[in-house]
């Protein structure tokens, strides 16, 4: 194994982290309209994840900053070649971020609930477009012998990859329902499960679709177990949950992202992008990335940084591990 | 199209939009989050409320702008793939590798303790919860490290090689890149004139309340560090602001020669500090000028000669091939005068204030105020400034606070636009950087609606800043008082409303 495979699979553990930290805080960011009955339940569901997103996002900029680092023509083709999806997750991104900062810096009515649609938006746009993004990486796009994207942005909304996002959009939402249940208590706590049942139900669907549709183009053995974790986790989530076991949902629906995430890198590769006007155009981990030196050295950097990142973002989930409830919420605000 | 609006002139005008823009934010979070881990330390140590109802105060206008500061940096990682892909697949072997750094080492730590911080006033053992604190300031810190080392590999290329086989600049030297002359000075340089910022905010902040007779507890504190801080900031800024000149001069003769608009070698060279006329026609109308400085600035004595423009521009274009390499002339001459001068305003208002406010033996005894009373400003030992002065003084204090930040920004913007029509200097040309992909039509619409929307963001900001800081420091509760001994948080009462919620 070379290390500039060593680093394909970095960098899908790195997005593995990213959805399956941010999935979630997206997710409750959507049930602030979905789940929440009043104001209080909906700073209920902000505070959940209140001490955490910010570290979640993070896993997005290091996943973001490795590719730049190591695979320098994946970085500059995806990024320039899919600009207006890009520039609309930044916008969100940009957005969501001040929200939940400064949300609660006014009493003002008004201000409060401009902030509060900021945050169903911003989040539910981001989660439908990662599909967007992943759909198109997977299938494959118009790249040309310059390795430039020479494609139009329409191209980038075909079937496959809207389906795509529709899988994001409903897999987070499931994974917020179940942090939800997870995380508070008191009447919310009800009814986050019993809303976690059908988006389960919802989320299976375009799931096995793509998911299939992924594995009957490109797949092979390998990503056909992947896809059967998927497909099982997401029962066992679903059957946890039923069974009030939260936090085993929790890890089920974790592991059914972390699954789907694996599928998709296990079918991409050796490609890190392929193109669809010519097999010999395919941006692959060998001719994109760095060189062996640069791997080397950033490998000594993920090799020891990576399990201390977890480390310390374990702890901080530890630290505020108790469930919160509407009579946690201060009456001011 | 008509050129002005090339892409390549609109992703410049974006990248210097955006980098101005997330700039602002990024000193005063470096320094306002030490000053805070500062006064939350003096707090564990002593228990005076005082330092804690500080703590709370500035740690506040802190988090106001580190949402900012974060949010907009986003926006930088992905604006170089975006509009500068050709760039990142030239450079992304060297430059990528400390932007990974950034992001896996400091990026994590800072947002990571961050939260901990806001969220765990009462679950975290105050010791603990002032630890985060220092966590987040190291995180700062390294980050800006990282980033600076990116930056200045950029401004003088080290430990790479060029490969032609596949057209692209490959690292060889790792270490070098950390620590080559350019980075030790350009990260002693932008450290120390971010605390600076953050000091003059401070001593700011804290003469607006003291004028008005507020909070004076706590701002006499504030007072007295912000004070400290700026002229220990502001003596150093000079000094590794004398030392990153000298690097210059050597490295990037053309930037330097434009900052003083010499057209042509000068031995001993004076300096310019004022220009009348155009500076575009060079040193004909000059209004005020230092014999020999500018010798000095660039070799430590009084006489040596240094090359002008047209020298320089004759060199590298024997050396690099036919082209103009000149910069923006006048953007780099006022560019340097209005970093300067803003700065060192700065620093000569914190002077007089920590002379004016000055204790103890070096003021008469009956001048000494005590802790509930604002201090005296006193010129002479014995001598109290009248009334008038006084007012002057804070409200002079006040509306200068923001000085620096401007001082920053044509910092930088001397620094990089002194650098065209380098992107990476004498390698790679700005022009062979941008994203060749990407039409006019995407450049254009990303930067109105990132200029649209930094724009509202900054209405917000002010807004809130200005909010926060006329309330001024709150009583402390209950919970403030009696912090948690446990991690996670006591169980005595488990319905309790959390310290701080959004």
């Amino acid at each position: 194994m070379q290390l500039h495979d060593v680093w394909f699979v970095l960098i899908a553990v790195l997005w593995t982290g990213y959805f399956f930290l941010e999935g979630f805080d997206f997710g409750i960011g959507v049930h602030t309209k979905l789940l929440a009955r009043d104001r209080r339940e909906k700073r209920v569901l902000i505070n959940t994840i209140g001490p955490v997103w910010d570290g979640n996002e993070v896993w997005l900029i290091s996943a973001a900053g490795a590719t730049f680092a190591a695979f320098p023509d994946w970085y500059a083709t995806l990024l320039s070649g899919f600009y207006l999806p890009f520039l609309l997750i930044l916008v969100c991104l940009i957005v969501r971020g001040v929200a939940f900062e400064y949300r609660a810096k006014r009493t003002e009515e008004h201000w409060q609930r401009n902030w509060e649609t900021a945050i169903f938006w911003t989040s539910l746009l981001p989660a439908v477009l990662w599909g967007v993004v992943f759909g198109n990486i997977v299938h494959g796009v118009k790249i040309d012998a310059h390795k430039e994207y020479v494609g139009s942005v329409l191209d980038l909304l075909n079937p496959y990859a809207i389906l795509g996002g529709l899988v994001t959009l409903t897999l987070f939402t499931f994974h917020g329902a179940v942090f939800a249940s997870l995380k508070t208590t008191g009447e919310i706590r009800g009814r986050a499960r019993r809303l976690a049942t059908v988006l389960g139900l919802l989320t299976l669907v375009p799931t096995v679709g793509f998911l299939g549709w992924t594995q009957a183009d490109k797949g092979d053995v390998s990503s056909l177990i992947a896809m059967g974790v998927v497909v099982v986790a997401l029962l066992a989530a679903l059957g946890a949950n039923r069974l009030g076991r939260e936090g085993w949902a929790f890890s089920f629906s974790g592991l059914a992202i972390a699954a789907a995430v694996t599928m998709l890198f296990l079918t991409l590769f050796p490609n890190v992008m392929p193109s669809t006007l010519n097999e010999s155009w395919n941006l692959t981990v060998g001719s994109a990335s760095s060189s062996p030196y640069t791997l080397k050295i950033i490998t000594w950097c993920a090799g020891f940084a990576t399990p201390l990142v977890m480390l310390y973002q374990g702890w901080t989930y530890w630290v505020f591990r108790k469930r919160i409830g509407t009579q946690h919420i201060a009456e001011a605000h | 199209m008509e050129l002005a609006l090339a892409p390549e002139t609109l992703a410049r005008w974006q990248f210097g939009i955006t980098t101005v823009y997330h700039f602002l934010f990024v000193p005063l979070t470096i320094s306002l989050a030490a000053l805070v881990a500062g006064l939350e330390t003096a707090w564990v140590r002593t228990g005076k409320q005082e330092y804690l109802k500080a703590t709370k105060f500035w740690g506040k206008l802190f988090l106001i702008n580190i949402a900012m500061g974060v949010v907009t940096g986003i926006v930088q990682e992905f604006q170089f793939g975006m509009n500068w892909s050709a760039y990142s697949r030239f450079v992304g072997d060297v430059f990528g590798a400390p932007l990974a750094f950034e992001a896996l080492i400091a990026f994590f730590f800072e947002s990571t303790f961050i939260g901990l911080w806001i969220f765990g006033w009462d679950k975290l053992p105050k010791r603990i919860h002032c630890f985060c604190m220092w966590m987040v300031s190291i995180g700062t810190i390294l980050s800006a490290y990282f980033i600076l080392a990116a930056n200045s590999w950029m401004q003088h290329p080290v430990g790479y090689k060029y490969n032609a086989a596949n057209g692209r600049a490959e690292l060889t030297d790792f270490w070098k890149v950390l620590t080559q002359d350019t980075t030790l000075v350009v990260v002693f340089h932008t450290l120390t004139a971010a605390f600076l910022t953050g000091a003059a905010f401070m001593v700011g902040i804290a003469a607006f309340h003291l004028m008005r007779k507020k909070h004076i507890k706590v701002m006499r504190t504030s007072l007295r560090l912000g004070l400290i801080t700026l002229v220990i900031s502001g003596i150093l800024t000079a000094v590794s602001g004398d030392s990153l000149g000298k690097v210059m001069f050597k490295q990037q003769p053309m930037k330097m020669a434009a900052a003083e608009a010499l057209w042509d070698k000068e031995e001993p060279a004076p300096f310019s500090v004022f220009a009348y006329g155009d500076v575009e026609k060079g040193h004909n109308t000059v209004a005020i000028e230092i014999p020999g400085l500018l010798s000095f600035l660039a070799h430590n004595d009084f006489s040596s000669p240094v090359p002008g423009i047209n020298d320089v521009n004759k060199a590298e274009k024997q050396k690099f091939g036919p082209g103009d390499y000149r910069p923006n002339i006048p953007v780099a001459y006022w560019g340097f005068r209005w970093m300067i001068g803003f700065g060192m305003s700065s620093f000569a208002i914190g002077l007089a204030g920590l002379w004016l406010t000055r204790k103890k033996f070096w003021l008469a005894p009956g001048l000494r105020t005590g802790d509930e009373e604002p201090p005296h400003l006193a010129l002479t030992k014995n001598k109290v400034l009248g009334a008038r002065l006084s007012k002057w003084y804070w409200s002079l204090a006040f509306v200068t606070l923001g000085f620096p930040l401007i001082a920053n920004s044509w910092g930088w913007i001397f620094t990089e636009m002194g650098r065209q029509p380098w992107a990476v200097y004498g390698v790679l040309r700005t022009s062979d950087a941008v994203s060749p992909g990407v039409s006019q039509g995407e450049v254009l619409t990303s930067m109105i609606v990132f200029t649209g929307l930094y724009a509202i963001l900054a209405v917000v900001e002010i807004k809130l800043l200005v909010k926060y800081i006329k309330a001024g420091p709150q009583e402390l509760s209950d919970s403030d008082l009696n912090p948690p001994t446990k991690i996670g948080g006591d169980s005595t009462d488990a319905d309790r409303p959390m310290a701080f919620s959004y």
